[in-house]
């Protein structure tokens, strides 16, 4: 069967329209009749990949593949990319600036919860050139 | 139990999202760092929180959240107040402490 692709454009410092492209890709899987646990997982990390792509990188585009077995989500930003991969993994670590902070994001978890709750991820970054994050949530339909 | 029910039981003022009232509760999460509530807060949580903004709303329906209880008369933002009620996410409003809100909703879980 082929895959379902969408494709979404994500603007920069725009808080308020975050959320939009994952919150569709919810109601998408919801009536193709997907797994609950997966779609909150696949919504949960896209989301936090979507709040990343406005705080650190002004925007990005998402491609998502829909299969019957597996939701497959490419977040590609044009940013300045990670310097220290292994650090911005770890739970409580931001470079997320101060106002960030005042609206409730910049607790330092966006990449370990797309970690906790995809089957498979993926990050290429390379400093003043972009991040690429390659996720997958295996699913049920 | 619904959350309808409680906010009856509690007297929780309804401030948004009506149409998602009749939905169950199943356990109580509290925290204002959005991500924070996304890495931990389980499906069916009512969400005890002073963050009244428009992605605190994003957050409560990508996580599946019953509803968000704002506690210590913590404001909701117009656009939030929007959203919730597009999505259908029950917000209300309460004086009382997140301490005090969650050691009632304890009692009942």
């Amino acid at each position: 069967m082929n895959a379902i692709h969408l494709f979404y454009e994500v603007s920069g410092d725009d808080f308020a329209r975050a959320g939009e492209a994952s919150g569709d890709v919810k109601q998408k899987l919801k009536s193709l009749g997907y797994d609950k646990t997966a779609i909150r997982n696949a919504a949960i990390a896209m989301y936090e990949g979507e709040i990343n792509m406005v705080i650190h990188a002004g925007g990005g585009v998402i491609d998502v593949d829909i299969y019957p077995e597996k939701i497959e989500i490419k977040m590609e930003d044009k940013g300045p990319g990670i310097p220290d991969l292994d650090m911005a993994m770890q739970e409580g670590f931001s470079t997320a600036p101060p106002q960030i902070h005042d609206l409730g994001f910049g607790a330092g978890m966006g990449l370990p919860n797309i970690k906790k709750y995809t089957d498979k991820m993926h990050i290429d970054t390379e400093l003043g050139v972009g991040t690429t994050v390659y996720m997958t949530v295996n699913a049920n339909k | 139990m619904t959350v309808a029910q409680l906010a009856e039981q509690f007297n929780l003022k309804l401030l948004a999202g009506e149409q998602g009232t009749n939905c169950e509760f199943t356990g109580c999460y509290v925290g204002d760092l959005l991500s924070w509530v996304m890495g931990r807060a389980k499906s069916g949580d009512i969400w005890l929180t002073v963050m009244g903004n428009i992605n605190a709303i994003a957050v409560a329906s990508l996580a599946d959240i019953a509803c968000i209880v704002l506690t210590e008369n913590a404001a909701l933002d117009d656009d939030a107040k929007a959203k919730a009620d597009t999505l259908g996410i029950p917000i209300y409003i309460t004086e009382e402490s997140s301490f005090h809100t969650a050691m009632k909703i304890g009692q009942l879980l």
